[in-house]
């Protein structure tokens, strides 16, 4: 029920929906860069399983010796788990926020292209979540092979070797395919989301490119990610 | 033309809704949409029924004080205001459902009306500029350019009915605080508030129970003055540099 009162006393911007969306559009920035990232490394695949091992090495070597061996992925790393729960708080939070906002709904609603897009991007993200925990435990966490014609001795330490084993089968194809089509939807209309949560869509021009972008980068991430595996199933890589 | 309205009626405030269907004759195309309510009221009246309680005020379109939801749309199916929505839009036979608009911050008063001071509010939180008093000055003593001035007056034209509250999938009312926002900070006279204003009215507009933004954009499709979506990005973009500003 809403307060028929005014607020007394001075405000700050920090307690604000809109502050939490500014939270929720640099972190979402974040992860558009390293997605895009992630996505180049992946294509190393096309170049053999020792490329995409060396890649992986190199990530781990970077700026050492200042850093120690993987300290930069490390941080890395944790400032990613960080926005992660930043950005995971701020949209839960909104998303309460606004289903209280209409306790009684309407009878008709027109299929307001609104509705389907908060929708898309809330449940989608919720599924981004849950590929998120399957894929770190499948690549990074556990290094789990569901391909029985590879042993645990054939593939060794190789991570290269574990995804060609992986996409090899249909199923574990098919879970990416869906994930990445969920990734895109939210960057399609994440990106230009946040360009204007940041306040960078003043004028046609840079709302025409913000869209743009928003339609490139999601373009670029579905199939940069799902090339690899793709040609994998086909056979095209071994 | 003849009609079948789905109709919110609800006694009061605590009083519980429920959708009741009229069935509405020889409706002219050259009415607008209220009169066609007035038409359906004189009958309701002269039945001795208790006739629908709806908003209207000026019915030229430029108060902000009617408002619908119809058949899905806020303000009905062409981008006016609800009293200047014709009868001719609508097919002889068609079934229309009418309800209030739909929002915690908008509390239910009767049948049709809400309560929209939740708006008044917001503006009484920052919507304003420090002037003094007497003689008006002289207007070409401050400089606008024209960009800005342009701006600023497509801005001012957001009447406050509440239509993009009610047509937002989170009941948020951004487009109406960013019309405010941007139509008093884009000229001069609206620079020594600027950074406390963006932050008072969206604390307010926290304060009351409006949902966040999420740029679907649903708002500006259903504002009748055709507000734009643009002025969001001037009221986060203002939000930003409140932030930077220390508030």
């Amino acid at each position: 029920m809403a307060t028929p009162t005014l607020l007394q006393g001075e405000q700050t911007a920090r307690r604000t929906t809109v502050f939490m969306k500014i939270l929720m559009a640099s972190t979402g920035a974040l992860f558009v860069f390293y997605v895009l990232m992630h996505m180049y490394g992946n294509l190393k695949i096309f170049f053999g399983y020792q490329a995409f091992d060396e890649y992986a090495e190199h990530l781990r070597e970077m700026l050492t010796p200042i850093l120690p061996h993987t300290g930069f992925l490390w941080l890395f790393r944790v400032l990613l788990i960080l926005s992660l729960f930043v950005h995971a708080y701020a949209a839960f939070t909104l998303w309460s926020r606004a289903n209280g906002a209409r306790p009684q709904r309407y009878a008709v609603k027109s299929a307001a292209k609104g509705a389907a897009r908060s929708k898309m991007m809330r449940w989608g993200g919720v599924a981004l979540l849950a590929f998120l925990v399957f894929h770190l435990v499948q690549f990074t966490i556990a290094k789990v092979n569901f391909n029985g014609n590879f042993t645990a001795a054939q593939l060794g330490d190789s991570t290269g070797k574990l995804v060609i084993a992986s996409f090899q089968l249909w199923w574990v194809v098919l879970i990416y395919v869906v994930a990445m089509v969920a990734l895109g939807m939210h960057l399609f209309h994440g990106v230009w989301s946040g360009a204007q949560t940041l306040g960078l869509t003043d004028s046609a021009a840079s709302r025409r490119l913000a869209h743009a972008t928003a339609h490139v980068v999601a373009g670029v991430v579905v199939i940069g990610f799902l090339l690899p595996p793709l040609a994998i199933l086909f056979g095209l890589v071994k | 033309m003849n009609l079948t309205l789905n109709i919110w009626r609800q006694d009061g405030p605590e009083a519980p809704g429920r959708m009741v269907t009229y069935q509405l004759a020889d409706v002219s195309g050259d009415m607008s949409f209220l009169e066609m309510l007035d038409v359906l009221n004189e009958s309701l009246i002269t039945k001795g029924e208790e006739p629908i309680a709806f908003d209207s005020d000026c019915r030229e379109g430029i108060c902000g004080m009617c408002g619908l939801m119809i058949s899905g749309n806020a303000h009905g199916p062409v981008t006016t205001t609800t009293c200047q929505l014709h009868m001719r839009e609508f097919h002889d036979g068609d079934s229309i459902t009418i309800e209030p608009w739909r929002a915690d911050a908008f509390p239910m008063i009767k049948d049709l009306v809400v309560d929209r001071s939740s708006f008044d509010r917001i503006i009484q939180a920052g919507g304003f500029i420090s002037a003094n008093t007497g003689s008006a000055p002289e207007a070409h003593s401050v400089p606008v350019e024209k960009r800005k001035a342009d701006r600023a007056f497509e801005a001012a034209a957001c009447i406050g009915c509440g239509a993009c509250v009610a047509a937002c999938p989170n009941a948020s009312a951004m487009l109406f605080m960013g019309a405010k926002v941007t139509h008093l900070g884009e000229l001069p006279q609206g620079q020594p508030e600027r950074y406390a204003r963006v932050v008072k009215m969206v604390a307010q507009h926290d304060h009351e129970g409006f949902g966040g933004c999420t740029n679907t954009g649903a708002c500006a499709d259903a504002c009748p003055k055709e507000i734009p979506l643009d002025v969001i990005n001037t009221l986060n973009r203002d939000l930003r540099g409140a932030l930077g500003r220390g508030r």
